[in-house]
């Protein structure tokens, strides 16, 4: 291969996944570095995402390198009816690697394909966003201290949360429980379990968001979306559900975190966020830091 | 292929069908247990629709195994492999009979690849493949029932939402 991409969480062995958490921590410790001095790499947003732009913007920006880019589809050739292929080919000539977030499923394996310099998948649809599931990783090994034999509990939308389901496929590597808590219109996909059962892991699935967090070592939260309902009663009736309240975390165990991909609305109620054990916005920071690991393990610059 | 079209001869009595058979082949390839529905697919994939060679085949004929099988007859030719396999999506029970001089001198059967590239189209919406122009790449997952998985947009699907290109 001419280089290497991230398109997939898969893409990379654990090793390397591992080499990639002990930079982010080198990072954490020193994130103004001018590693990236000279460099110029393209951020093509073909849909909008503030929060995912601006972090791996900060992430350039503090190693020094130079960004050209465009935040939404409107605002590139993409409006004048240029192909997904002509804009990658163009765009490699101007930069160093290419993150990219992109609608359209596999747009990020069909973009590394046809790139001359490495791409960075930040989201492809429905599909993969690989930069977010080792953010996730990076914030449940610094949390946890390891990664081995976590309890691991998923709360909301496991039918169509991508990040959900690249952490649990993820975090299969090193021997985690899972426990699914879900509406029935929003379980888990069976995609998913057949894959647990064929490693042999456990998992267990709830509907009540009960006190059976109390053994989870990580609870993962989504946002329950509307427009995933077909029928907006049964939306009403599961939306509040699923709410994380500080007077439920009484019973939690000491290094249980809260985790959310953000952004949030209100599965997690605000008076959680001064409790110790939230850890999300934490977890956005460390976002940055692993962008930065990301970036440069890609550019092959030690 | 031909049509006795007994069903259309109204007021007279009917004549007995004529028995239709499909001719021996001195040299050449029987595919046998191909399912009726999916013949024309078979011949697409195999590309016997753009060849001169001659070809005869059945359709709708009873089987035990499948219902309706179809038979194809193409004389004067071989396959590799590797080519025979690409119908293993719509033909999984597939038999070849290699015949030489009238004598069937081996016989195969269809093996699913490992690997689909550019035979079967996913039907995901929302998948890079139906935008972009791209040879469609899939995984066997399982060969059992055939489900793959997308090299693009990496979802599993079977052969119910999938089209052969």
């Amino acid at each position: 291969m001419k280089h290497r991409s991230l398109v997939s969480i898969d893409d990379f062995s654990t090793e390397e996944i591992l080499r990639i958490l002990e930079r982010t921590k080198e990072f954490e410790k020193e994130p103004t570095r001018k590693l990236l001095e000279g460099k110029v790499i393209a951020t093509l947003f073909f849909e909008p995402s503030t929060r995912t732009r601006l972090s791996f913007e900060s992430a350039i920006n503090r190693l020094g390198g130079k960004i050209v880019g465009f935040s939404d589809a409107s605002s590139s050739s993409v409006s004048k009816g240029e192909t997904l292929n002509d804009t990658i080919r163009t765009v490699s000539n101007y930069c160093d690697l290419i993150v990219m977030r992109h609608p359209i499923e596999g747009s990020a394996r069909f973009a590394s394909e046809i790139a001359s310099v490495p791409v960075i998948n930040a989201g492809d649809g429905a599909n993969q966003h690989p930069s977010q599931t080792l953010l996730d990783l990076y914030s449940i090994q610094k949390t946890q201290g390891k990664l081995d034999d976590l309890n691991i509990f998923m709360v909301g939308d496991l039918k169509y949360g991508r990040t959900v389901h690249s952490l649990v496929m993820a975090m299969s590597r090193w021997n985690a429980t899972f426990n699914f808590i879900a509406p029935e219109e929003l379980k888990m996909p069976d995609e998913i379990k057949f894959y647990l059962d064929n490693l042999g892991l456990k998992y267990y699935e709830h509907n009540d968001f009960t006190d059976i967090i109390s053994k989870a070592d990580i609870i993962y939260m989504t946002r329950v979306q509307k427009e995933r309902f077909s029928d907006p009663i049964e939306y009403e009736k599961v939306k509040n559900v699923y709410v994380l309240r500080n007077s439920m975390l009484k019973n939690t165990k000491p290094n249980m975190r809260i985790l959310h991909p953000l952004p949030r609305v209100n599965e997690i109620h605000q008076d959680v966020d001064d409790n110790p054990k939230a850890y999300y916005f934490d977890q956005a920071l460390n976002g940055v830091y692993t962008r930065q690991a990301i970036l440069c393990t890609l550019l092959g610059i030690n | 292929m031909y049509i006795t079209g007994n069903k259309l001869i109204t007021g007279k009595k009917m004549k007995e069908p004529k028995q239709m058979s499909v001719s021996a082949i001195e040299n050449g390839t029987v595919i046998d247990h191909v399912p009726a529905r999916n013949l024309f697919k078979v011949i697409q994939i195999l590309g016997l629709d753009r060849i001169d060679n001659q070809i005869t085949f059945g359709t709708n004929l009873e089987s035990k195994k499948l219902g309706r099988k179809a038979i194809i007859k193409i004389a004067g030719l071989y396959f590799e492999d590797e080519d025979i396999n690409r119908i293993a999506l719509v033909a999984p029970d597939a038999k070849l009979n290699i015949i030489r001089d009238y004598e069937v001198v081996e016989k195969k059967v269809v093996e699913v690849p490992d690997n689909i590239v550019g035979i079967a189209k996913f039907m995901n919406p929302k998948c890079i493949t139906n935008f972009e122009s791209v040879v469609t790449r899939f995984k066997v997952i399982s060969k059992k029932n055939v489900s793959l998985k997308c090299h693009y947009c990496e979802k599993i699907t079977n052969q119910e939402n999938m089209q052969i290109i």
